[in-house]
């Protein structure tokens, strides 16, 4: 036989990805179904000479059209005719578990059940008559432990048997007197037609139930005519005697019920469990609230400041990376491509990464765990008021440090709707990129009382524009019929460290692969904006000014030599070393203060300058040599100041002929409207790299270098700048906060929503909003006399 | 045996489900959640804002929004 094509069923929280991680380990692909958001999960293995290919389905409690999960499901079972379906059910829970394998059973294929957590089901204290479950359901009983990996290979075996076999459970689910006949009669109807290939009874039940998915595809099957008009008139026929909108779930329900009952030896006789005794702390009346703070505290910081931690090591190993690259590749386009492009690039891509695996090792113990559903079922009123659901809590608090582990973090929602809404506002929650360009600009233009004030009141318009934009979506983009909030809450379980680390490298190579090479594209797009053309003319010759400054320190050493009488090379050597020492204790001093956090050592250097106490040691052991060599040293300092200088205004010209400038001159128009001018046009356009570029990129324009570490000058020049009023610097605040976020965010949007529109969507309304908001508030602030 | 909604049960208090109102979508969704007329639920606690409510049915967990949970009359024993 060749491969064997197995469907993996069952229901949300039933142990049905640990059971697949059992069978296939790492050997899964994950996709999506075409044209749908819904993940799909493949794994290969081998058994006993057979090759088995498991597709997971999603997890569903039903298996009809009206949630998407479902019918992908559904359409896996009947279109893509797998030669057997394996259905996981939780023993512990086996009553609510039969009435999707009563669905599975009508769809007539070759069924092996995996009785999971049975040892939990046997701790509680129940009991099964497998037989009878095999005889009733028509299925091979298999019964598993995904925690402990037991019984994974009888599985198989199990499933290459029902290959084998190719038998489809000879047992049906009973629809009672009134509807039986009625199927029977339609079904015969249906198995005239040699166009439905699809199982007749189970056509005849999804016609009569009025299955908009089954009647459509049925419409599109030629001669059905005669099929659509008969289950028309039956039912016209039954509509008086039974609700035929529920009745055939509530038959399928007696089914189960009856199937529970039948085979169950003994019922477990304690009531509260383990489980219910955590519930009763962790959703307390009073100690839920503070309770779920606590653990949304924890989980945002174990993603945001522990995964700061590696995510600084990635980034500071980038920077030795380009570092080195400078010394060997000689100055050049094709240094700059390499250092400041492709390394900065992948740079960028993989400092990510620990911030999604930690995200999505918190995913895992929360859901796992069963806190998740908890989670949710204490904040829901509040997210509700928002017109959110419950679990959109975590994705939107993550956005606060980072959007792109939000977007990720916005698939623990269930609903498609609900995923979305959250998705798209969650760029409204001021990531931890965007605090540098908030502090800075509050930091210059207020009072240091009020700038804490002012950073805080962005975030909260952050909070509120995100609850605006939630209820418009809802409103607008995604209306229709209401998804009701029932969520099962999963018994407390501890999770295993391998589901979880499976959970995790899943995660972060999906990232890396469909997330990174977008993010690596436009950041080395960015790069190439930005610095490109290289040929630009200068209004000054600077490598002249740069030897102009050399030759004038020359003459300037040369007095200082002269003026404590060193004549003698062996002297000169010997200052010359006393200065390199003072540099090296200079930069010793500054390293070690910012390791501490403390403000870096300060040292004046203006001709008539003491000498600090930093090089009280250097001057105790060279007394006679020392004036010199701080005359010396204070020429160097002040030489490296001036090169600076002009590398700065070098660097500004340039930006000011790049491409990038091209561009924010070119969107002057509609910048002006708001108080802007092309520089800060420029920066926004570099900021969609990642917003604390912002800043670096206004220092450069500015002709003041610093970055978010060093913000000093740029401060001081933005506070002179008579262009950049408050009201402007307020103004450039908002449309930060507004604007769409890095591109690594747009990037984990596209994966997660599956689709380049909403991107574009995304990135159109957010601009738009941004203007037009920064245009009213520019202009009432104008108009207030600001 | 006073037949109540599901939202003005009081915690503890257990009964069987007699009718489910509403229709479309969410009917659906809570009949295949197995609240469907006969079931025995209990209720167990209600969200510390008061919404949503947690019930008990076929031995698993179950929340409701006090709105869903408006939609059903049980029979309280």
């Amino acid at each position: 036989m060749e491969q064997i094509r197995v469907a993996l069923a069952g229901n949300p929280n039933c142990g049905k990805t640990t059971v697949f991680n059992n069978i296939t380990g790492a050997k899964q692909h994950v996709g999506n179904y075409p044209g749908v958001t819904v993940e799909k999960k493949e794994g290969r293995t081998k058994f006993d000479g057979h090759e088995l290919l498991f597709i997971d389905l999603p997890g569903t409690y039903s298996l009809t059209a009206r949630s998407l999960d479902e019918l992908v499901a559904r359409d896996v079972i009947i279109n893509d005719n797998p030669d057997v379906i394996v259905n996981v059910l939780d023993a512990s829970n086996l009553e609510r578990n039969l009435y999707l394998a009563a669905q599975l059973i009508e769809l007539e294929k070759p069924i092996v059940i995996a009785l999971n957590m049975s040892d939990v089901s046997e701790d509680m204290g129940f009991k099964y008559n497998t037989e009878l479950l095999s005889k009733l359901t028509g299925a091979t009983i298999v019964h598993t432990v995904g925690r402990n990996n037991v019984g994974t290979e009888a599985l198989l075996g199990a499933t290459i048997d029902a290959a084998k076999a190719n038998k489809a459970p000879n047992v049906i689910v009973p629809y009672g007197d009134i509807l039986e006949p009625k199927i029977v009669e339609l079904q015969e109807e249906i198995e005239k037609v040699s166009t439905i290939t699809y199982p007749a009874r189970w056509v005849a039940i999804k016609l009569l139930e009025k299955d908009a998915d089954v009647q459509g595809k049925i419409m599109r099957l030629e001669n059905t005519g005669a099929v659509l008009e008969k289950a028309k008139a039956i039912r016209e026929e039954l509509k008086d005697q039974v609700d035929l909108d529920v009745v055939f779930q509530e038959y399928r329900h007696r089914f189960a019920v009856d199937v529970f009952n039948t085979i169950t030896v003994e019922l477990p006789t304690t009531t509260e469990t383990r489980s219910d005794r955590y519930d009763k702390i962790l959703t307390h009346r009073i100690w839920g609230l503070p309770i779920f703070m606590i653990v949304m505290w924890l989980l945002f910081n174990f993603v945001n400041t522990v995964g700061a931690i590696p995510q600084g090591w990635i980034e500071d190993g980038f920077t030795a990376l380009q570092e080195w690259v400078v010394t060997v590749i000689p100055e050049g386009q094709l240094q700059s491509l390499v250092s400041d492009g492709i390394i900065a690039g992948v740079g960028a891509v993989l400092s990510f990464v620990p911030l999604i695996l930690l995200l999505f090792l918190g995913i895992s113990f929360l859901e796992d765990t069963g806190y998740m559903a908890r989670a949710a079922f204490v904040i829901d009123r509040v997210m509700r008021a928002c017109g959110l659901h419950g679990k959109s809590f975590i994705p939107l608090l993550l956005g606060f440090g980072c959007s792109v582990p939000s977007v990720m973090g916005a698939r623990i929602l269930d609903n498609y709707k609900d995923r979305m809404v959250t998705i798209l506002i969650t760029p409204f929650m001021s990531c931890s990129a965007r605090l540098p360009v908030y502090t800075l600009i509050a930091g210059a233009f207020f009072a240091p009382e009020i700038a804490g004030t002012v950073v805080f009141a962005f975030y909260m318009a952050g909070i509120i524009f995100g609850i605006i934009f939630a209820k418009i979506f809802r409103k607008f983009l995604f209306a229709g019929e209401a998804e009701p909030f029932v969520m099962e809450l999963p018994p407390y379980h501890l999770p295993t460290l391998k589901a979880t680390l499976m959970h995790m490298y899943e995660r972060g190579i999906l990232y890396i692969k469909k997330a990174g090479t977008f993010i690596l594209a436009t950041s080395i797009l960015i790069w190439f904006i930005t610095t490109y053309p290289m040929d630009v003319q200068y209004s000054k010759d600077y490598d002249q000014l740069h030897e102009q400054v050399s030759q004038a320190y020359e003459v300037k050493d040369a007095q200082v030599l002269q003026q404590f009488g060193i004549t003698t090379e062996e002297q000169k050597v010997v200052v010359n070393d006393i200065v390199d020492q003072m540099k090296s204790t200079v930069e010793d001093a500054t390293a070690e203060a910012e390791e501490n956090g403390e403000d870096v050592p300060e040292i004046e250097v203006e001709d008539d300058s003491e000498a600090p106490d930093l090089f009280a040691d250097i001057k105790a052991q060279n007394e006679q040599l020392f004036p010199a060599a701080w005359g010396l040293y204070k020429n160097s300092v002040n030489m490296e100041d001036e090169n600076g200088k002009i590398d700065e205004e070098q660097s500004s010209e340039k930006l000011e002929q790049s491409y990038a400038a091209m561009f924010g001159k070119a969107i002057n128009p509609i910048l002006e409207p708001l108080g802007f001018d092309w520089k800060i046009g420029v920066s926004l356009v570099a900021g969609l790299a990642a917003k604390e570029v912002v800043v670096s990129t206004l220092g450069t324009i500015y002709a003041v270098g610093g970055d978010t570490d060093h913000p000093e000058a740029l401060t001081t020049y933005l506070q002179n700048d008579p262009h950049f009023t408050p009201l402007v610097a307020l103004t450039l605040m908002l449309f930060v906060l507004i604007y769409p976020p890095c591109v690594a965010a747009l990037a984990v949007i596209k994966r997660e929503t599956g689709s380049w529109k909403w991107v574009g969507f995304m990135f159109m309304y957010e601009n738009v909003f941004a203007w037009i908001a920064c245009f009213v508030f520019y202009n009432i602030g104008r108009a207030l006399g600001f | 045996m006073a037949i109540k909604k599901l939202k003005d049960m009081k915690v503890g208090e257990t009964g069987t489900i007699v009718t489910l109102h509403g229709s479309g979508n969410v009917k659906h969704r809570l009949i295949d959640m197995g609240l469907v007329s006969g079931t025995k639920i209990q209720v167990v606690k209600f969200a510390p804002l008061g919404d949503p409510v947690e019930i008990k049915v076929k031995n698993f967990e179950l929340a409701l929004r006090t709105s869903e949970a408006g939609m059903i009359d049980v029979e309280v024993l």
